[in-house]
This record gives C-alpha cells, structure tokens and sequence, in this order.
C-alpha cells in the first residue's frame, strides 16, 4: 500500500459515536490514516486526483471495533467475516488448542494477525491451560502484546485464585476479563432456569449463578482496585450490580451481545440448539434489562462473541450440542435494530462497539479523527435484509439469529486505508 | 400429534387437543376390550416394520410397544443400544438415517435427551413416537393413565389427581400434567421442593411440599419413581427420611378420597416412594396400567401408520 494513497469519500453521513458528530460531508484518508472529514470538506467537487468513494449519503462510521471473538475458524475466515460484518479490529479468546497462555503463542498470533484482513488483537489466558489454577506469566503477556486476561469459556471460580490474579494485574495495569458464572449452580444446566426450561425439560442455569460471581468479584476488585471486566452481562441482577460499583467508583466495566438484547430463551423453542449459548439466553425481562443497560451506559461494549461451530456440533440433543452463535457479520444489523425499535440513539449503539472497547482495550481506531486510523464502515442504516448464514463469510453457519428479518446492510469496510470488504 | 409433510408423528401431549386425546383413548379401549374378550384384531400393520430404538435401558416400555406392534401384525426390529457403540448422542442422527433408510413405517424412540424425538421427527420420513425423552415427555405413559383412570373412574374431568415425588426429573409428570389439565382434571403436584423444577406452577399445577395437604380428598394418586442416585444427600437426605415425608402409606393414603386410585408408572422401589401393601391393594391399579400400556400403544400406532402407503406386496 502506498503511504500516500488519498481517498475521498464523499457525500457520507458522518457520524462519529465518541464525539457526537452527525453530519453529511466528506473525508478524506492518506495512507493508514484519517486526513481530515467535515461538512465541507470537498463541498466544492476538487478532490485533486484522489480516489473517490460516492457514499450517496450513507452512514460512514468508524469500523467496529470488536473484543470478543473466539477462534473457532482460521484466522484468514474470521477476518473475512469481521471486513464482512464493519468490523476491523477484533480481540481474539484465548479457547483455542493449546490455549493461548504463553508468550510464544501470543506472539505466533500476533504473526498471523500481519496478514489478517483485519486488525486481530490477542487476549491471553489468565490461567494456566484455562484450568483456574495457576496464573499465567502476565506481565511477559501483556509485553507481547495481549491486551488483556481471562479464562473466556471458563469462569474464575477460586476466590484465592481470583484474588490474586486481580492483585497481580493490578501492577501491570491489566484488565482481567470474567466469565461471570458460578460453575457450581450452572453445572450441568444448559438453559435458563424458568417455565420454559422445565416445560422442555432440560436442566437449568439460574440467573443468580451470574449475579452471584459479578458480586463476588466485586468484593475482591474492592480490596485490590484492579480493572474488572464482565465479559457478558446477561441478567437484570447482574447488570444492576454493576450498575452499582460504577457509583461506588469501583474500576468496573462490563459488556454484552447482541443476542441477549436481541433474543430470549424463547429462542431455544423446538430444541434450537443455534440459540443454545453460554451464558444462556435469557428471559424477556432480563433482556430488556439489558438494553436499559445499554441505554443508561451501564453496559460499556458490545462485542459479537463470535463463536463458530461446525454443523455436527450443533445437529444433536439440544442438551449435547455445543454452545455459541456466530456473530460477526449479524453484529452491526442488530446494533442499528436498537434504533430502529426507538430504544437509543444510533450513535449511543455505536459508541458501545467502537471507541468504547477500543479504549477499553488501549487500541487506535474506533472513531472519526484526524490521525486516526483509517478503519471506516460505510453501511445503509435502513436497507432491509433477511438474515441468511448461507451468505456469510464465515465458514460456519450457526448463527442465532437464521431467517431473522432485519435492516442494514454494510456496503464497504475500509481497513488502514484500503477496502477490506466491499458489498456486491 | 404433530403433522409434517403428511406424516404424523406422537412426540408429546403438550400442545394435543381433547379431542385428539380422546379419540386415542377411545380406540385403546376397543383394542383392551378385544384383546380380554379374545375377539380377533386386524393385522392392520401387516408388512410394516416398526423399529424400538431405545437409548436409554428399559424393559417394560419396549416390550409393551414389541407386544402391540406384534399383535397388529407388524415385523418388529428392536434395536437396544444402551450398552452399543451408538449410545452416544453424536450419532443419533446417522444412526436415525440408516433406520429410515430401512423404510420403517414406524420409529419408537427413547433417549435421555430432551427433545431427542423431536430431531428424530425431523429426519426421517416414518412416523416417530416418543417413548421417553430426558425430562421432556413419555407421551403413551399418559395415555395409558389416562385410559387406566377413565375406566375406573368413568370420567377425567373434575377429578382430584395428586402426582407424588420426583417431578423434577420425571417426564411421565410432564405429559401427565399436560394431558389432565387439558382433560380438565385438577392436577397437584407433591415433592420436597429439591425435587420440584423451578416454575412448575406456570403449568397448571397447584404445588404441595406435604403429602396430608397434596392429597386431600385426591380421587387418584399417582406415585413417581425416586431414582437411587437422587438420594443420599444430593436431592434428600436419606431413603428413609423421603418414605417418612413422601412414601405413600396408609396413614397418608387416608387423607386421600376412600376410593381413591393408586398408581405407579413402575418399575416401583417398595418401601422407598410406596408401601408394599398399598402397592398391592385391591384399589392399586398398577398392574392394570401394564394392560392398558399395551393396548395404548397399539392405538398410538394405529392411529399413525394406518393412512400411510402399504410398504406390502400382497
């Protein structure tokens, strides 16, 4: 890529979530970079021989900026569904085999990510072979580059374990992400516990196993003032508690998916085993919760929670399938369906998938400003799509939301300067 | 019943008309009544293959299902895989294929998979019927109450029905408390509440932890088995604490109706959820519900496979 290539993108609605920004201009990019964007910028038609994209006033925004996306396909597939989906930066878990607790595997990542379509960024394991025991080598893996520690699938049950992940963490600035689960309750449960869970007759998750592990924790953030991050909140409760130690100033954040604001248990009707996730989907109350949660800020991030399963994973017994739904390429179009239900401002959905994790993580990009990175996604807010895995990039086609009707459709993803993604 | 493309399958109650109901009911009456009075009943399964795949152990479901498929004249192929190579679940629906591929008229599953029928149902091109799975349903076991109480008490509706112990864990609960409630009878359900799943009242159920107050002037009382492996601390205490609270024995039976019905979906662990002597008594109708099972069964095939294509050659 040539370190001076300009292009302009003309005629884009602008909006930028970490500024509140809302407008029809230009902006033009050079190289990696954002130049320089406004209602006036090229309002004269110049564009001095630089490449034009005509954006026919659609939405152009800072691409998504996604922290957590588990691996379950090659680097190269989930990249192509990140571009796919207006996503350019992704966090990648740490569940991959062997699990991602060593420096060399950090930096094996880091490697493969040069060449990735998108940004790809590592989150190591907190533990040793995610097995909650021993921590891993923290500081050498936040060197390397992990931007940040967790045991993903698996929840940090020991307290002592807990506490001295946090305490360590603390001195190198570390964020320690939680799977808020208390195994003991959930064990064995492979739904939400409530009517619909009994009448399907299948053991069951309370939503007090979450509640319980998000306030146990914060007692333990509480004596050692390290940064905590609820990885998905799913439950009123749960949101509330932390809604809570925000008040208190504790250094809490905490982040969800778009299929708890989106979907609720009903979703698992007929032994849907796409809607089989972990958390489990939750109930109608719980997930409006959520989206209050979204709205009021309490809920920080959104992140896709991209997780693929192969289709003999998912064409079994409900009880025995995998858990997880593909998220990538469904992410933005629930995000705008936020809007579009009249529950937040499109710029407050945004904020939560772009400058939000992306300075929750410590990354460039997830906003619209000189300098920045020229990670863009331009997308029409309003084009009504049905959703349809057959289409995605993404190899694997379990995704929650199958056959859904939605609107918004990405047209073109722009990473460091260049098209990633580009809709036919 | 549920129809796809033509073909019906039997995978619950839940969801079933009365009449639906009824009309099984009435035609496993016909079969019982022929099979006592030694009429002769149309082989109206003959040349059709009906295939129990069982999962899960089970003596008395899959005889009583091989008894009405063979007194229908169907070819029955068992096909009991606890102890196979295909017990696991991963190979439910390749297994389900090359069945299906045998061009069985009739596929009777059980598995300790929730929902494990209805995936069946979904690939295959014979009628599927639920012989149990995991929690969810035993649709026939239903039935087969349903029919038992009928005859001795001439009606379902309005009827005091008191299901005893573990609901939590107990599929035959489920379908019978979907098929009393749309029969119209009062349904109680009575368990320590370990043994109770979250939310049971949402089903029409009115939820008792005492046996004297769950079976108040009960017109049936219908036992549950406790699995071995739930007592001893992890759901009660001890066997001989549940027989104090929740065994049925006469002391407790005589807060129930004088005349009422016992009954027990067996096998039954005597002296741990029912008193020897009860389960025995002249108003137990635990043996007659091994009857009525088959000639349930025979009706619930009947009903599926008579309108499909003759697969015979005569």
């Amino acid at each position: 890529m040539s370190a001076d290539r300009r292009v302009v993108y003309m005629n884009a609605r602008l909006i930028d979530p970490a500024t509140g920004l809302d407008e029809t201009g230009g902006l033009l990019t050079v190289g990696d970079k954002i130049w320089d964007f406004g209602q006036d910028l090229f309002s004269d038609g110049v564009t001095d021989g630089s490449e034009v994209v005509e954006c026919d006033g659609k939405c152009l925004v800072p691409g998504l900026v996604d922290m957590q996306v588990f691996l379950g396909e090659s680097i190269d597939a989930t990249s192509a569904a990140a571009a796919a989906g207006g996503v350019t930066s992704i966090a990648v878990m740490p569940n991959m085999s062997p699990a991602l607790d060593q420096v060399a595997l950090v930096d094996y990542i880091m490697r493969l990510a040069r060449d990735a379509a998108v940004h790809v960024y590592p989150i190591a394991a907190a533990t040793k072979g995610l097995a909650g025991q021993e921590m891993t080598e923290i500081g050498l893996l936040r060197e390397a580059g992990a931007l940040a520690f967790t045991d993903g699938r698996a929840a940090i049950s020991d307290a002592q374990v807990m506490r001295r992940l946090l305490t360590y963490a603390r001195a190198h600035d570390a964020i320690v992400m939680q799977h808020a689960e208390e195994p003991s309750l959930a064990d064995g449960g492979v739904m939400n516990e409530g009517e619909m869970a009994t009448r399907m007759g299948l053991p069951s998750i309370p939503a007090a196993a979450e509640v319980m592990m998000i306030e146990r924790d914060l007692r333990l953030v509480e004596m050692t003032g390290a940064r905590y991050h609820v990885a998905l909140v799913t439950t009123a409760e749960g949101i509330d508690a932390v809604r809570e130690a925000k008040a208190r100033g504790l250094p809490v954040t905490c982040g969800t998916a778009p299929h708890y604001f989106s979907l609720n248990e009903l979703a698992t009707a007929e032994y849907r085993t796409f809607a089989k996730l972990s958390p489990p989907l939750r109930s109608e109350d719980d997930r409006r919760a959520v989206v209050a949660g979204l709205a009021d800020g309490t809920i920080d991030v959104i992140v896709s929670s991209h997780d693929p399963h192969d289709e003999e994973s998912k064409r079994l017994p409900f009880d025995l399938a995998e858990p997880g739904t593909v998220g990538l390429e469904t992410m933005l179009a629930m995000i705008l369906e936020l809007d579009h239900g009249g529950h937040m401002p499109l710029a407050r959905g945004l904020r939560a998938a772009t400058c939000s994790p992306a300075d929750l993580l410590g990354i460039p990009g997830g906003r619209l400003e000189k300098g920045a990175p020229a990670d863009l996604v331009i997308f029409d807010p309003d084009a009504p799509i049905r959703i349809d895995p057959e289409k995605f990039h993404s190899k694997a086609k379990n995704s929650a939301f199958d056959g859904r009707p939605a609107q918004g459709r990405v047209l073109r993803t722009v990473v460091a300067g260049e098209t990633a993604f580009k809709a036919d | 019943m549920k129809k796809q493309t033509g073909i019906q399958h039997l995978l619950g109650i839940e969801g079933m008309q009365p009449a639906a109901i009824e009309s099984l009911l009435d035609l496993g009456e016909t079969y019982l009544e022929r099979h006592r009075s030694g009429k002769k009943i149309k082989k109206i399964l003959k040349n059709r293959t009906q295939i129990n795949l069982f999962f899960e152990d089970s003596t008395r479901t899959r005889t009583s299902f091989e008894l009405a498929g063979k007194r229908l004249g169907a070819d029955v192929i068992n096909m009991s895989t606890s102890t196979s190579s295909i017990k696991k679940g991963e190979t439910l629906i390749d297994t389900a294929m090359t069945l299906n591929a045998m061009r069985p008229s009739a596929l009777v599953i059980r598995h300790g998979s929730s929902g494990a029928a209805e995936l069946l149902a979904q690939k295959v091109g014979c009628a599927v019927i639920n012989a149990g799975d995991g929690r969810h349903e035993h649709p026939t076991q239903a039935l087969l109450d349903a029919l038992t109480i009928r005859r001795r008490k001439g009606r379902i509706a309005r009827l005091i029905v008191a299901i005893c112990g573990d609901i939590a864990h107990s599929r035959v609960a489920r379908s019978n408390i979907h098929l009393l409630n749309a029969m119209g009878a009062l349904v109680r359900v009575v368990a320590p509440p370990t043994l109770l799943p979250d939310s049971i009242d949402r089903m029409g159920v009115e939820v008792h932890h005492d046996m004297e107050a769950g079976l108040k002037d009960a017109d049936v009382v219908m036992m549950l088995r406790l699995q071995t492996e739930r007592m001893g601390g992890s759901f009660v205490p001890s066997t001989p604490e549940y027989y104090h609270f929740y065994g049925l024995d006469a002391a407790k039976l005589a807060h129930a109706d004088p005349d009422a019905l016992i009954m027990h979906p067996g096998p039954m662990n005597r002296g741990v959820e029912i008193d020897s002597a009860i389960a025995d008594a002249p108003r137990s109708a635990i043996q007659e519900q091994v009857e009525t099972g088959v000639a349930i069964r025979m009706a619930c095939l009947d009903a599926l496979c008579r309108d499909l294509p003759d697969m015979g050659d005569d």
